[in-house]
């Protein structure tokens, strides 16, 4: 079983290299041309201003940890389905439960308005 | 050396290497990208215990989302405008005697331990066995983790909202 | 050295296996994903629009990737001012690595997988959200507001839709009860095949797939009209072209899981004459993976982009509780039949 992930490994890394071949084969072939107007970031044409990093809002990151939460709620629900079968009522109310508690911070989320994007 | 002590070396330095690379980067973008090999390396880990759920789970919320977190924050804070931030301070010779003493006492322990391979063969730990776990012996636990989640989630969101 | 332990004992074998199975993965992702997917969508584009689209390198068009390809590799490689340059670089190979690893859990033909991992899916969803952290990236490393903004807004997207996406293949775990997608295929069609929750799971699994590829209807991080390409406007060449191939490979991927899910993978309602087992299985799974691929592209030909709160309310306000609820739905019927 580690076999298994040792193919994923190899594959990540074979796929890393063959992807960086390309980059590597275009370092060597094109042009190399660079001056400083070429290499100003792209807005349509104009001079940019200001910084390229200002501050965003709030609403990103209560997305980030709304979907974070949940994230973990199904990891739960993993191993339930994979057992649902043979354990029967049981595990069905249990699952009730659980998929209760966290339907009921579905809908504080919502109404509290952290799922609104404006 | 077998192949198993090889991918546990090849591990352990990808851990090592990118826990300090994000504790030494001036940058915190680098910081948090380097948070990746970092989890990935303790994913890979994972499988050397023959614990693949926990590798799976480890890469889906480790990496996928609570990396993914973590550059959102960075990215929505003074982090991201290149601000530099300061590796060392006046105070490194103290720090190195703190280290050095809590290194020494982590090795003496450690080296007490009777480390040696479990007596019989392990449990089979797969999803069904999780499952079976999960929801028999340790049901309780089960829902008071989704008590604990929708607790954080309505933490969050008063936090938040409390700035707005 | 001894290598022995997991790797069997003669390791140099499974080693250069592992090597040239991966190598010749990637090498179909890299073909028929981009090369030819990328050739599709002009051509079927131009055929709902009523035009012909690309016709004249090679018959009918279809060296015209190829050639696009050749061509990228003699650009001018401009790493934008002040750029975080090794941030840009492995941005595009992370987005391009995490499409290829999707395709380890995917059965083509009976025996003709590369793991048969037994937390298969779970892999899958685990995987498919490398990308987002790629995105994310290569969005900031190019010093450019535009990018940033399509690659936050990306991210934001991608993650709100990873949630019914799993549901969808919860749901598909709990009527087979199991993770590994080989096991999966072999149960189909499953007693409950065309009962609502299946019908409404993979409707969902549709949409949040469109969704995580960034295709129309989703496509605003990256709208033509309003920011440029979103988080990949300042990549030129070949980093460009990485980031298409875990574009158009991660779509595949979604079809591919789709057909294995849903479809029945590489059973045939019938067996083709002259092919045996093997080569029966693997057209009846590309032909399938190939059909919700043109689907996917016709539905994004047809439709308008949503804005970003739409975009967002669906998946949060309608996606996430149907499929909740769906997901009680199929355990019901799970414990009722037993």
């Amino acid at each position: 079983m580690p076999l298994d992930w040792a193919y994923v490994a190899v594959f990540a890394l074979v796929g890393a290299g063959m992807a960086a071949l390309p980059l590597g084969i275009v370092w060597l072939l094109a042009p190399r041309s660079a001056y400083p107007q070429k290499r100003i970031p792209y807005e349509s044409g104009i001079v940019p201003f200001g910084e390229a990093w200002s501050q965003f809002h709030v609403r990103y990151y209560l997305f980030g940890l709304a979907f974070l939460l949940f994230d973990i709620e199904v990891i739960y629900i993993y191993p339930w389905a994979v057992v649902l079968r043979e354990l029967g009522w049981f595990a069905f109310v249990e699952m009730l439960i659980f998929l209760g508690v966290l339907g009921v911070g579905l809908a504080y989320a919502w109404k509290k308005g952290a799922l609104e994007w404006v | 050396m077998n192949a198993e002590a090889l991918a546990f070396y090849a591990l352990a330095a990808m851990v090592l290497v990118g826990g300090v690379l994000v504790v030494q980067s001036r940058n915190l973008v680098h910081a948090a990208v380097s948070l990746v090999p970092t989890l990935l390396g303790v994913a890979g880990l994972y499988v050397l215990l023959h614990a693949e759920f926990v590798t799976a789970i480890q890469i889906l919320i480790y990496v996928g989302a609570i990396t993914v977190l973590i550059l959102f924050v960075i990215l929505l804070t003074e982090g991201a405008t290149g601000l530099r931030v300061r590796q060392r301070n006046e105070q490194v010779p103290l720090a190195l005697l703190v280290c050095g003493g809590l290194a020494v006492l982590l090795l003496g322990v450690l080296g007490r331990v009777p480390w040696g391979p479990p007596a019989g063969p392990m449990p089979p730990y797969n999803p069904g066995a999780v499952g079976r776990s999960l929801l028999m012996p340790y049901v309780l636990a089960f829902e008071v983790a989704s008590l604990v989640i929708l607790a954080s989630l309505v933490g969050a969101i008063v936090i938040a909202r409390r700035e707005k | 050295m001894g290598l022995g332990g997991f790797l069997g004992a003669v390791w140099q074998v499974e080693l250069v296996r592992m090597v040239v199975l991966a190598a010749v993965v990637f090498s179909f992702l890299a073909v028929g994903g981009p090369l030819f997917l990328v050739l599709a969508e002009r051509k079927i584009s131009a055929w709902i629009q009523a035009r012909v689209g690309p016709k004249h390198v090679g018959p009918h068009g279809l060296l015209q990737t190829v050639a696009d390809t050749l061509k990228l590799l003699y650009k001018e490689n401009i790493v934008p001012h002040r750029a975080d340059v090794v941030l840009f670089s492995v941005a595009p190979v992370l987005v391009a690595v995490a499409a290829l690893l999707d395709f380890v859990v995917i059965p083509f033909a009976p025996g003709w997988v590369v793991r048969d991992l037994n937390v298969g899916i779970l892999y899958f969803a685990a995987v498919s959200s490398l990308t987002v952290i790629g995105i994310l990236t290569g969005g900031w490393a190019s010093n450019n507001k535009y990018s940033l903004l399509g690659g936050l807004r990306s991210a934001a997207q991608m993650v709100s839709y990873e949630l019914p996406l799993g549901f969808s293949l919860l749901v598909v775990a709990t009527l087979t009860g199991t993770l590994s997608t080989v096991r999966i295929v072999e149960a189909q069609p499953y007693p409950a095949h065309f009962y609502p929750p299946v019908i409404v799971a993979a409707l969902v699994f549709l949409t949040a797939a469109t969704a995580e590829a960034n295709r129309i209807p989703f496509d605003l991080p990256e709208a033509e009209a309003e920011l440029v390409a979103g988080y990949f406007s300042e990549y030129t060449p070949m980093r460009f072209a990485l980031f298409q191939l875990g574009e158009y490979g991660s779509l595949l991927a979604s079809s591919a899981l789709f057909t294995t899910l849903f479809l029945g993978g590489w059973k045939g309602p019938f067996a083709l004459p002259g092919l045996g087992p093997v080569g029966n299985g693997l057209v009846w799974f590309l032909g399938k993976t190939y059909a919700v691929v043109f689907l996917l592209m016709w539905v994004r030909w047809t439709y308008p982009r949503f804005r970003i709160d739409q975009l967002l309310n669906i998946s949060w306000k309608l996606l996430l509780p149907v499929s909740m609820v769906n997901l009680l739905v199929a355990g019901l019927l799970v414990v009722a039949v037993r």
